[in-house]
């Protein structure tokens, strides 16, 4: 009896959606246990708390916040390239809103005044971070009608702003770097409550993101028009109006995430913030069980875990040893590690496992 | 004929089982060679499981299969074909983008000087086809030609790679016309005449009767029996494979003269000289409440074509359509849904179902849609809406939260329909409803469609089976090359809608019968 309901449960286990980055955490969180001393220990500074578990949360951030929106287009059956180009747009506007000398503006009073006061800036930061969020979500609005409205490949279509979203990002600040001197705008990216303060923004827009979908029919509508877009129509669907939507949103998520880089490093370096981002967003959208190319069934949590699965690996492979310029080889056998993990093949072959194992279970 | 020395397959005592489902239970079963040989039976009977046994996509748990007296184990599909077993499916597996000649010979193109010699590889096709009698231009890609004659180059390729003795045809007719359905009809006989075992799963039961020599029926995974056509009366073929008797024509007969009574005076939906240009001629059409409007046409005669104009899938190029005497303005699903009009898709599994949607999910869709992205209806609500559905439509499901690709066709169809009930339409557009599925689904379906007009709905019934049209319609529109031809009311006789169907050239020859009956 009780061998049989164990094995059901192995079998619930196996068919959850969030098997894979669980076991996958876990695993390498082991690997740390074993191999790198201290890995878990915590320390309390002025505060603050310490840590390389506080680090690799703390690094997540950026790609969190991507693999939000890019959970809800991946799902949709598209995929958003653009993110990491959106991301510096958003970082440099914020920038020239600060400081907009670079644009021409010319600022009353000494110059040497603002440059270097931590409080002086030329709008009110509420005014910053809300225009360059509004800047992300026309961006991601853009994706979304190519996309859903002239019909263009989701790939293709984002294409284009992923390639012209960093020369419009350098042509806003003029091809230089703007250095922020604001201490309020540093926080966002640097600050402290026990935890980062970025912590708070991830988990604040996780909660809005999850409401959003789960509380609403656009979950439900998202998923429908990722598995078949003409079932969804002829249900009365508008599929144009949520495949605009979640670009728009994703563009938003880009946003932030621009903010909160472009906030912690202090500079507007368009060349360098959210470069090659978008890679790791869709490789934590894919852990996390969201199909990519097909769409349907998305899971937030998931997203979130596979981007701490990412984190992980990386600062584990620091503490290791691993130099840095070796990490993207393995990135490599990691993607190469969760597409068999998801394929055809060897899910097939853990369904065999399973029932087999609960055979033999009952049997004894 | 039914010699054992004849008999190439046969299966003796097969077994399956799936985990909570005894697919087939000690089946025997035989074909014999030169035989059309036809497998009837309900959805979920176990067709499907005793033809991918013998086409080695499953292995049986227990029985045995000896193809010409020797045992054999039929590994998988590769193996079967290298066995001599073919089978073509309801979907053609070729490549519509490549010519008719490069389908037949992908992978074997005779060669010259290291090249494809093209020449001889289009002369070998052609001869292929021939032998089927078939003159086509196999330089033509493929998907230039109808369904019928795709399936029947999927027929010849079969024949070739594998020189097969055994064809299995799984549900070849289901999008096939009449006149192609005869085509391959032809083709099949020809076959049989050389020798080639023919075994042909389909839920026409008049299919069965025109083409096949034996027929095996299935029921609940056990053999009922097999029996020579030719002395195996329609009734008690229906009787054996629901294992009770059909009382239910009668029942819907009755029904429909009682609903007859109850049609609205006044116009749900009058539409005047609506047309698209490239789609459908205009055409009038008024609606009643409590009315079914049958729509009777060959394949491509507009019939889809009306319902998405209807529906607003499609926006009128010409005329105008008002309900309830309200003109209409916006064409679009969601103002249709809003004005109370539903459409159940003739492609259920394109248009109709979200394949990984539960059940529960796949109800609540339009209902959904209609409330718009943030009046959420509750989980509780859900499932009272999806529990109540099942019920009413009998859904045979495990629960709501099934995805809705472990149903049968006939059930999935059920689920669409709900999804439309959900919504409280006052007039629903079924395009094809019971294609594809048991004759004991497609009564309850025809049932259902009588009730919702007794209950004051109108309803628009779209089928390419003529007698089920006759059989649930108050009227019936007829459809002929993307036009509205004609309009049937009260005693509809079947003889004068098909002439209407079939057009001018049929006129003639009614005309010397009508002479002839003078």
């Amino acid at each position: 009896m009780s061998a049989a309901r164990s094995a059901s449960r192995l079998d619930r286990m196996r068919g959850s959606r969030l098997f894979v980055p669980i076991f996958a955490l876990a695993a390498i969180l082991l690997l740390d246990l074993v191999f790198v001393p201290g890995f878990f220990k915590l320390e309390m500074k002025d505060g603050h708390l310490y840590g390389s578990l506080v680090d690799i949360l703390r690094n997540s951030v950026p790609t969190v916040v991507l693999a939000l929106g890019m959970t809800l287009v991946i799902a949709t059956g598209g995929v958003d390239l653009s993110v990491g180009a959106v991301m510096a747009i958003a970082a440099s506007v914020a920038c020239i809103l600060i400081d907009p000398r670079i644009v021409g503006v010319n600022l009353q009073g000494n110059i040497t005044a603002v440059v270097g006061d931590p409080t002086y800036s030329f709008m009110p930061i509420p005014v910053v971070i809300l225009v360059s969020l509004l800047a992300a979500i026309v961006c991601g609005l853009w994706n979304g009608l190519l996309v859903a409205f002239f019909r263009i490949q989701p790939m293709v279509a984002t294409l284009i702003l992923m390639i012209a979203g960093r020369g419009i990002a350098q042509l806003l600040t003029n091809s230089t770097k703007i250095i922020i001197f604001n201490d309020a705008f540093a926080y966002i990216g640097n600050g402290f409550i026990v935890l980062p303060f970025s912590l708070a923004i991830v988990a604040a827009l996780f909660a809005g993101a999850w409401l959003l979908t789960r509380r609403t029919a656009i979950g439900l509508f998202v998923e429908s028009v990722g598995i078949s877009f003409r079932a969804s129509l002829y249900t009365g669907i508008n599929e144009k109006l949520i495949k605009l939507f979640v670009y728009a949103f994703c563009g938003f998520c880009a946003g932030i995430a621009g903010l909160i880089a472009v906030s912690s490093i202090r500079t507007s370096d368009a060349n360098q913030i959210g470069l090659y981002t978008e890679l790791d967003a869709i490789l934590a959208v894919v852990i996390g069980g969201t199909v990519l190319g097909s769409g349907g069934r998305f899971s937030l949590l998931g997203s979130v875990l596979g981007a701490l699965v990412i984190q992980a690996t990386q600062t584990s492979m620091y503490a290791i040893g691993v130099p840095a310029s070796a990490i993207t080889a393995v990135k490599a056998v990691m993607v190469i590690v969760v597409i068999v993990l998801y394929s055809r093949q060897v899910q097939d072959a853990g369904v065999i496992i399973s029932t087999r194992l609960g055979r033999r279970q009952t049997a004894a | 004929m039914t010699g054992s020395e004849t008999d190439i397959v046969v299966m003796d005592s097969i077994d399956k089982s799936f985990p909570g489902v005894h697919a087939l239970d000690r089946v025997n079963f035989r074909l014999a060679h030169g035989e059309i040989h036809a497998l009837v039976g309900e959805n979920g009977a176990g067709k499907s499981t005793l033809v991918r046994i013998l086409t080695g996509a499953e292995r049986q748990d227990s029985g045995t299969i000896s193809l010409d007296g020797v045992e054999v184990v039929i590994k998988s599909p590769p193996h079967a074909q290298a066995l001599g077993i073919s089978t073509v499916y309801q979907e053609v597996n070729l490549c519509p983008n490549l010519t008719v000649a490069e389908n037949l010979l992908i992978g074997r193109q005779p060669r010259k000087w290291g090249r494809i010699d093209w020449k001889a590889m289009n002369r070998q096709a052609s001869e292929m086809l021939r032998g089927l009698d078939i003159e086509i231009d196999v330089t033509q890609r493929l998907d230039s030609y109808s369904i019928a004659i795709q399936q029947m180059t999927a027929i010849a390729r079969a024949l070739v790679i594998s020189s097969a003795r055994i064809l299995v045809l799984d549900e070849p007719t289901s999008s096939l016309t009449a006149h192609e359905t005869e085509q391959l009809f032809r083709v099949m006989r020809k076959l049989k005449g050389e020798g080639i075992a023919i075994l042909f799963i389909t839920h026409f039961l008049d299919q069965v009767y025109e083409v096949s020599d034996r027929v095996s029926v299935l029921r609940n995974g056990t053999l009922v029996g097999m029996y020579e056509t030719a002395n195996l009366s329609r009734l008690a073929l229906i009787t054996l494979m629901l294992g009770r008797s059909l009382t239910e024509t009668e029942d819907i007969a009755r029904q429909k003269i009682e609903s007859g009574r109850h049609i609205g005076t006044d116009a749900l939906l009058e539409a005047e000289g609506i047309g698209l240009v490239g789609s459908i001629a205009p055409f009038d059409l008024v609606l009643h409440a409590g009315e079914v409007v049958g729509v009777a046409g060959l394949l491509g005669s507009g019939r889809t074509e009306m319902a998405q104009l209807l529906f607003g899938i499609d926006q009128p190029t010409s005329g105008s359509m008002t309900i309830d005497g309200k003109t209409v303005k916006k064409y679009s699903p969601i103002g249709s849904i809003e004005r109370g009009v539903a459409l159940c898709p003739e492609d259920r599994k394109a248009e109709g179902i979200v394949a990984d949607l539960t059940v529960r999910e796949n109800i609540i869709m339009a209902m959904q849609a209609r409330r718009g992205w943030f009046r959420h209806l509750s989980m509780s609500e859900q499932y009272e809406i999806a529990d109540k559905y099942i019920k009413l439509l009998n859904i045979a499901t495990p629960s709501a939260d099934q995805p809705i690709r472990n149903l049968s066709g006939g059930n999935q169809q059920k689920v669409i329909l709900a999804r439309w009930l959900a919504t409280n339409p006052r007039l629903l557009i079924l395009d094809e409803p019971t294609r594809g599925i048991d004759v004991g689904t497609k009564a309850d379906i025809q049932k259902l469609v009588l009730a919702l007009a007794e209950d004051g709905k109108s309803c628009v019934f779209i089928s390419s089976e003529l007698e089920e049209v006759l059989r649930t319609s108050h009227r019936i529109v007829v459809l002929r090359d993307r036009a509205k031809v004609t309009e049937f009311a009260g005693d509809i006789d079947e003889h004068s809608i098909m002439q209407a169907m079939a057009g001018s050239e049929a006129e003639a020859g009614s005309e010397a019968m009508a002479g002839s009956g003078a």
